[in-house]
Formats: C-alpha cells, sequence, structure tokens
C-alpha cells in the first residue's frame, strides 16, 4: 500500500497544511464576500457577484476618517515605542546595573498581562486625571503596550550581536558616535525594524485597550466593532482584504531584499 | 568607571570575547532608561495603584468616589460572576490544548519539512495579524452560519449530537454556543502559539533526529524522547501567550457567543463603560488579574523553565 505509506510519512505535513487552512480560511472568506452585494444592513450571507465597494471603498460614511486616524496612531506609537525599546534594550544587554531585575520585570509584566486588565487600569487612572479621553490617551496608551514588545524583539539582536565588531571599530579609531552609528546601528536594524513592526500591527489592529480609552474617538477596530452591531458595510472586507494583500507584498518584498544581501555579502 | 558586558544566553556560536572595560559614565544606562521606564511606571504600574484604591471605594457617580476600605465588594463580585470567571478559564483552557494541538504540526512543518516553503509559510502564517482581527473573527459569523457547510458537515456526521451532549453546542446551531466561541478563541491565539513553538523547533540540531533514527528510535519513540522534550521552553511561553489573553478576550464571546457564553472580560467591560460601576469593575479586574498571576507562577514552576523572556 505505498499510497498509506505515503500519507503516514507525510501525516505532520498534511495536519500542519489544514491547520494553516484553519488560519486562513476567514482571509478567504473576508476576500470572497468583498465581491458580494449584500441584501440589508449585514454582509453574512452570499447574495450575488459584485465589484461596487472596490469601486468605492471609502463610501461608507466615516469609516476611511477612522482608517486614517488608525494609521496616524499606529504611525506614532510605533514611532513612540520604537524609540524608547530601543533605548531601553540597549541598557539591558549591555550594562549591568542595580534595577536590572525590577526593569525586567516591568517590561515582562504588560505582556503577561490581560489587556482588560490593563484598559481598565488606565481608563481609572484617566478619570482620576481628568483627562479628556480621545487622541493623546489612545496613543498614550498604544505606546505603553507597544513598548516591551520592542523591547523584546530588539533584545534578542542586540545579544546576538558580536562586541569584536564594535571593538574593531574602536582600533581602527572611531569614535564611539561612529562607531554606534556605523557599526552597532546597522547590526542592530533587523532587530530594531522587527519590533517596529510588531509595533505598527499591535498599535493598528488593537481594539480592547482602545475601547476603553477613546472615549467619543472612533479608530478603525472600533469602527468594525460598531459596525458588527449597526451593519457591516462591504467596504469593511474590501478593507480586510487590502491590507492582507499589502502586508504579503511588503513582507515577500522585505524577504527579497534581505535575500540579495545575504547574497552579495 | 567600567561597564561589563551582560552574558547573553542562547547566544548562537560565535561566544562573545570578553569585553575591555570602557570608560563611560555610570549614569549611562539610567539615561537610556528614564524615558521608557518614566512611561511604563506612569501609564502602567501608577494605573494599578489606582485601580486597587478604585476596587475599595464606595459611592455614586453623581457625588464621586470615597476610599472606604470596602473589600467587600470582592466578595460581592466573585459571588455573583463566579461563572464568568469558571467559563473563562475553562474557554481559555480548551482553546489553548486545542491551539498546541494544531499549532505544534505547523510549526514542525515550518521548522523541518518546509524546504523552500518555508518563508511563503511563515509570510501566511503572520500576515493575518496585518488585517483586522474584528474583520476575521465576524468572518467565522458567515463560516459557522446555521446553513453553512460546518453545521451541516458536522450534522451529517453526527458530530453535532456530540458537542450538544457535551454542551458545546445548543441543538441544530454552532454560532452563538461556547463552541463557537472556543473555535474563535483557537483562531485569535493560534499565531500566539506556532511562533514560539516554531523558534524553539528551529533551534533543534538536525543531526539529534538522524542519532535517534541510528539508535533504532521509531519516529513516534524520536518525537516523545528527543523532539518534544526540546521544545518544551517553546511549548510553556506558547500556552501561556494563548491562554492568557484568552482569559480576558471579550471580542470571541461578544461576536459569536450568546449571553450564555459570556465571559469574565464581557462583565468588566459592562461594569466599566456601560453600568460605570467602578469599583466592581476594578474589583472584578484585580480578581482576574490575581488569578492569571497565580496560574501562571505554577504552572512555570510545574513546567520548570524560568527563562521565558
Amino acid at each position: 500500500m505505498p499510497f498509506v505509506r505515503w500519507i503516514r510519512r507525510n501525516l505532520v505535513v498534511l495536519a500542519g497544511l489544514l491547520t494553516l487552512a484553519y488560519l486562513l480560511l476567514p482571509n478567504v472568506v473576508v476576500t470572497v464576500f468583498s465581491f458580494n452585494k449584500p441584501k440589508g444592513r449585514f454582509n453574512y450571507e452570499w447574495q450575488e457577484f459584485s465589484v461596487d465597494a472596490w469601486k468605492n471603498p471609502c463610501g461608507v460614511a466615516d469609516m476611511c476618517g477612522s482608517l486614517s486616524l488608525s494609521l496616524q496612531i499606529a504611525f506614532w506609537a510605533t514611532l513612540g515605542a520604537t524609540a524608547l525599546g530601543t533605548m531601553i534594550a540597549f541598557a539591558l544587554v549591555r550594562y549591568r546595573f542595580r534595577a536590572r531585575g525590577a526593569v525586567n520585570s516591568l517590561i515582562f509584566l504588560p505582556m503577561a498581562m490581560p489587556e482588560v486588565v490593563m484598559a481598565a487600569s488606565l481608563l481609572t487612572l484617566f478619570l482620576n486625571m481628568g483627562a479628556q479621553l480621545g487622541f493623546w490617551t489612545i496613543l498614550i496608551a498604544h505606546i505603553m503596550f507597544c513598548l516591551s514588545f520592542v523591547v523584546t524583539a530588539v533584545k534578542a539582536r542586540v545579544m546576538s550581536m558580536d562586541p569584536r565588531l564594535e571593538q574593531a571599530a574602536q582600533d581602527l579609531y572611531a569614535g564611539p558616535v561612529q562607531t554606534f552609528l556605523r557599526v552597532t546601528l546597522p547590526i542592530a536594524a533587523p532587530g530594531i525594524a522587527a519590533g517596529a513592526l510588531l509595533a505598527f500591527a499591535l498599535s493598528f489592529d488593537d481594539f480592547i485597550i482602545t475601547n476603553f480609552n477613546a472615549g467619543s474617538t472612533v479608530t478603525f477596530p472600533m469602527f468594525v466593532w460598531g459596525s458588527a452591531q449597526r451593519g457591516t458595510p462591504v467596504q469593511i472586507n474590501v478593507i480586510g482584504t487590502a491590507m492582507f494583500l499589502v502586508a504579503v507584498l511588503c513582507v515577500l518584498a522585505g524577504m527579497m531584499v534581505g535575500r540579495r544581501k545575504n547574497k552579495s555579502s | 568607571m567600567s561597564t561589563t558586558l551582560t552574558e547573553a544566553p542562547g547566544t548562537p556560536s560565535e561566544a562573545p570575547a570578553p569585553r575591555k572595560p570602557k570608560r563611560r559614565g555610570r549614569l549611562v544606562p539610567y539615561w537610556l532608561l528614564l524615558p521608557g521606564m518614566l512611561w511604563l511606571i506612569v501609564f502602567f504600574a501608577l494605573p494599578m495603584i489606582y485601580q486597587a484604591s478604585t476596587s475599595v471605594q464606595q459611592g455614586s457617580l453623581e457625588d464621586g468616589y470615597t476610599v472606604t476600605w470596602h473589600f467587600a465588594t470582592y466578595w460581592d463580585a466573585l459571588s455573583e460572576y463566579w461563572p464568568q470567571f469558571l467559563r473563562s478559564v475553562l474557554y481559555a483552557g480548551l482553546a489553548t490544548i486545542l491551539c498546541l494541538l494544531l499549532g505544534y504540526p505547523l510549526a514542525y512543518l515550518i521548522a523541518f519539512r518546509a524546504g523552500r516553503w518555508r518563508n511563503v509559510i511563515m509570510v501566511l502564517v503572520i500576515a493575518p495579524f496585518f488585517t483586522s482581527f474584528l474583520i476575521r473573527t465576524l468572518a467565522w459569523k458567515t463560516i459557522l452560519a446555521d446553513n453553512g457547510v460546518v453545521v451541516s458537515t458536522l450534522n451529517s456526521l453526527h458530530l453535532l449530537d456530540v458537542t450538544t451532549w457535551l454542551g458545546m453546542t445548543d441543538g441544530d446551531r454552532v454560532l452563538a454556543t461556547p463552541l463557537a466561541v472556543v473555535c474563535g478563541l483557537t483562531y485569535n491565539f493560534l499565531p500566539f502559539m506556532v511562533l514560539p513553538l516554531y523558534t524553539s523547533l528551529e533551534r533543534i540540531d538536525g543531526r539529534l533526529h538522524e542519532a535517534a533514527g541510528d539508535l533504532y528510535a521509531s519516529p513516534i519513540t524520536t518525537f516523545r524522547k528527543v523532539t518534544f522534550p526540546l521544545s518544551m521552553p517553546g511549548v510553556v511561553s506558547g500556552t501561556l501567550l494563548t491562554f492568557i489573553p484568552a482569559t480576558g478576550d471579550y471580542v470571541n464571546a461578544d461576536l459569536l457567543g450568546s449571553t450564555d457564553t459570556r465571559m469574565v472580560g464581557n462583565v468588566i467591560q459592562t461594569q466599566f463603560l456601560r453600568i460605570l460601576d467602578y469599583p466592581t469593575a476594578a474589583a472584578l479586574s484585580f480578581i482576574l488579574m490575581a488569578a492569571i498571576l497565580f496560574m501562571v507562577t505554577f504552572y512555570i514552576r510545574r513546567s520548570g523553565t524560568e527563562d521565558l523572556v
């Protein structure tokens, strides 16, 4: 029975591919339903093929506004979290100092805390301070929860760095600033980029913490959440499909660049 | 005035050479840490303290709240909402087990069997992160719809009777039942299981498998005695990364479940944002945090891996 033997030998592969299918099934559904022409308010049942939503992606009131707000918040949150996180990561890997253990736990805790707990406690702080909920409170919250992930990503990269490279640079009379800019930073860059990418994805997609601290401001995830109650326009699926495609293309392009660099060096 | 290099655990091949002491200010690390740490203290640690104080306050929205050390709020919250707590732990536990069972083959496939497809599969695992998870969760409404393929397949295989008997489904429906919520949770947190599993599997030296084979170990024995034990760090961090957020999640229970599937997250959200009963909400989220910290410490002790971060 060669067929049975083949199946037995490739059982892991088959099971893995099934999991992959489970993981991608919703994306397929989102894409297919972006070409739907729904009856009524909800886009959960297939009616007929149509490209209307693709022709007019911003045809829904407030949706593209919320999208651009989310992109802005994600941009600034990424910038803030990456800057602060990279500094912390360098301090943790390169220096021994007194409060190291405490710093490490303070970095770890936000990742080990359910989002709803962080969201609720941050809201109590803002309420107690009488802060106006909106863009700034969302940004503050996003930088807070992205920070730990950036630190972890950058730390991993800096740790595996050979310190002899920096010594070599200094032996060749490079000053501290020059060493950092021309040797340290380029080597750490992939880690920093990974951290920044993670921060962007986390911030852009965050719903729970934003929901608590946004006040009446509506980000894209909050728009989607509201639409699940009021009625989901097809355009949501269009945006979802477009984001998936852009992500795949960006990552593939990044890999291609990385591969070329590896070959040339 | 010297700085020493930290020993980097898990540093690959090149061993870091001992570094010459450098002339640098002793304050440099503190300056590097200051802004980020300040941020975490003010917007993470301080809020926790505020929340602790809120949970022992009494009063009303109109008259304001005062700290009265009213610990009974904790007891009241727990006695009223223990079913939701239990449900959260149960659903999150089920989802974590399912994630492990589903995620392991995928991680194994990427690490050992994918060959030149490895990067493509990695992209397909990571890319959904960039599509709003709410949109994808809503897509499950379509997949699990009453007249959909999943329900009719389960029905014709008589599996729906089994799940109904287990209390996971309700008659001919999957949507708005515990099964749908667990399915959504499993789906949402699966990448958080696959990625750490993959990282720890990838570190395993392929020669160990060959050695096991040379010693006449069957593939199953090789897996049981070599691969799985060596992937334990990935299993531990994967299960934590799935279990913790799944316990606090309220999106899946809200979008795919019904009022009978409400989890702690849903209660906290309602108390905080709709009923505006801040002390009860704060107490609930403190109980949740304590429960999770307790379970996680116990789990880490048992599994014996402390170097998670």
